[in-house]
């Protein structure tokens, strides 16, 4: 992890994402669960943050070949940014669907991989944009307000 | 619910405490420091989980509680204690043996905790169909609700609102005493606790007014006091005490002993640091198809309590036998005069999240707060030693933001700015006695810590 700052108060965070490795999945998540609890963010947005963050970590580690979190916090909202290098979605709008997965076998196995992924970033994300280029990878981008 | 001053049960005995650091590692909430060479407690962050006591080397920390000799204001004296207690005896004393003994030191009245157990498992069962959050989580353990309450407040919700079983007990107690003509006033009701966290519920309930409970007794020190009066001849036949205790009372604080109730739709974890990886993951949203999860602090759950004496595996395979000479509990033992009012009686109130680890309660100085921490965490060597008297580097560059503690208490910064010259060696060992106490860094074998306790 590294941090960035600038003169306006808020923080950058990166995170590497490994691909394959799903004891790692989950790291992201809870170090800017952390730091969300110390900002005394809402208990209830924070777990839809977190829920975001855990399923776009999962993504990474499930479908590509490696990515990156990058977030950034401030006092008003936190927006995170997942690049990965990979297949990329071949349809998008087909991925946002509940219950749609093109896991391999092993990866279902692990018990992840039932088409949840994006339909529950989407569900817990205030506002979403998702980009991909199919045989390249893609950019997911999400963001939440503090206050309701 | 009462949120007033942070009451905590576990306290430090300063001559005791050698000032070492397996407690500040070892508390879940990292909770504790040491300074002038004596560990302290912060309050807003104990739990109450006793871990500290069981790692103390030289036994520093204990338990407030009342003395015996309390129960002689009352004329009725009821003596509430959990099952655990008698698991911790001896195959060769008897149920009898241990109530008489217990008859002998006063008590006019002897209730389990869990004897009417069939009342909680319908309130819990109904509660669980309600709940709006899955998993629905046991309000049981005192220690995992104030965990909960501080460290994971987004799962407040989840807590199930029903009262916990020495709750039910008293309610019970006072119906059966009543029913028989006697006036409130007249009844003491004392409750022998296996915990500290128990015996900090009682005395500043979550989720309740107050509770009924009129003295705590520490198991421990009930324990010897039975072994000296324990009767060998003359054992009185106290059986019909023990008429409405049922096979699920008796292993309800056992784990699994909740859990078992929603078959496999449920879960148990015991042990506090468990407890936290399970509370991380269900923060993350993950295990929502569970409808009820048992959390317990202590490791083999309340046979592991603090208090007790026994070892908890013998205290654990006992219960389980004990427990197969009693029948299954049902809705028709429901034994107490005003059911329907004790069962009203159990239910709780919210629990309001306590955010003990927000930086602070403006958002823009708590950001600040948390760029200043990791500016000082690349100063420090990330080894988490505890030679500052705090848990590890990322705790000590916390206290540092909010003003408890300063570069130089880091040993490997002091020494740093002793070898720029930026520091003489009187001021360097001034700070580490602000630490760790006067005279500690002398060569004598009598010094507190001197022989190297810990190992």
């Amino acid at each position: 992890m590294r941090m960035v700052y600038n003169l306006c108060i808020s923080m950058k965070l990166e995170f590497d994402i490994a691909a394959g490795d799903f004891s790692r999945a989950g790291g992201a998540s809870s170090q800017i669960k952390r730091m969300l609890k110390q900002l005394q963010v809402d208990t209830k947005i924070i777990k839809r943050i977190v829920v975001a963050i855990y399923e776009a970590e999962v993504n990474v580690v499930a479908h590509s070949f490696g990515g990156r979190l990058q977030a950034e916090i401030n006092s008003n909202h936190i927006e995170v940014w997942v690049k990965d290098d990979g297949p990329g979605i071949d349809d998008i709008e087909r991925a946002m669907q509940t219950g749609f997965s093109t896991a391999s076998k092993k990866v279902r196995e692990m018990g992840f991989g039932a088409g949840m992924g994006l339909p529950n970033i989407k569900k817990n994300a205030d506002e979403l944009k998702i980009d991909s280029i199919p045989g390249k990878g893609t950019v997911l981008w999400f963001r939440n307000d503090f206050n309701e | 619910m009462s949120t007033g001053i942070a009451y905590h049960a576990i306290k430090v005995d300063a001559e005791k405490c050698i000032g070492c650091t397996h407690c500040i590692k070892a508390c879940p909430t990292e909770a504790i420091r040491i300074r002038n060479g004596v560990a302290i407690i912060n309050a807003g962050r104990c739990v109450d989980c006793g871990n500290c006591l069981r790692v103390c080397p030289v036994d520093a920390f204990y338990v407030e509680h009342d003395s015996l000799r309390q129960i002689e204001r009352f004329q009725f004296r009821i003596v509430l204690f959990p099952s655990v207690l008698i698991g911790q005896f001896r195959e060769e004393f008897t149920e009898d043996q241990i109530y008489g003994a217990l008859l002998k030191l006063g008590f006019t009245h002897i209730f389990e905790v869990e004897q009417p157990i069939d009342l909680l498992i319908g309130k819990i069962k109904d509660s669980v169909g309600l709940a709006k959050n899955k998993p629905a989580i046991s309000s049981f353990c005192p220690a995992i609700l104030r965990l909960i309450r501080s460290k994971y407040p987004s799962l407040v919700e989840n807590i199930v609102p029903v009262k916990v079983p020495h709750d039910l007990a008293a309610a019970f107690a006072i119906d059966k005493l009543t029913a028989q003509g006697i006036a409130r006033e007249e009844i003491g009701i004392f409750y022998v606790s296996p915990c500290s966290a128990k015996m900090a519920a009682v005395k500043r309930p979550l989720g309740e007014e107050k509770s009924v409970i009129d003295g705590l007794i520490n198991m421990k020190h009930l324990y010897n006091r039975i072994m000296q009066v324990i009767p060998k001849d003359d054992v009185p036949d106290t059986s019909a005490l023990r008429g409405h205790l049922r096979r699920d009372g008796i292993i309800w604080s056992l784990p699994r002993g909740e859990a078992r109730h929603f078959k496999q739709k449920s879960m148990a974890v015991d042990g506090i640091h468990n407890v936290v990886k399970i509370l991380e993951r269900i923060e993350n949203g993950e295990a929502t198809e569970l409808d009820f999860l048992e959390l317990k602090s202590c490791d083999q759950g309340c046979a592991g309590g603090i208090l007790l004496t026994g070892n908890r595996f013998l205290t654990v395979e006992r219960l389980q036998k004990r427990s197969k000479k009693y029948p299954l509990a049902h809705q028709k033992d429901q034994s107490c005069v005003n059911c329907a009012e004790i069962q009203e009686k159990l239910k709780a109130g919210p629990i309001e999240p306590n955010y003990v680890f927000a930086l602070d309660k403006d958002r823009n100085k708590a950001l600040e707060k948390l760029q200043k921490v990791d500016r000082i965490l690349c100063q420090l060597p990330g080894i988490d030693c505890g030679a500052c008297g705090a848990p590890n580097c990322h705790a000590l560059a916390e206290d540092m933001v909010q003003g408890q503690a300063k570069m130089t208490d880091c040993v490997f910064l002091q020494n740093r700015n002793l070898s720029e010259k930026k520091m003489d060696i009187a001021r360097a060992t001034r700070n580490l006695e602000q630490t760790w106490g006067k005279n500690r860094f002398e060569a004598d074998c009598n010094k507190k810590g001197g022989r190297n306790e810990g190992f």
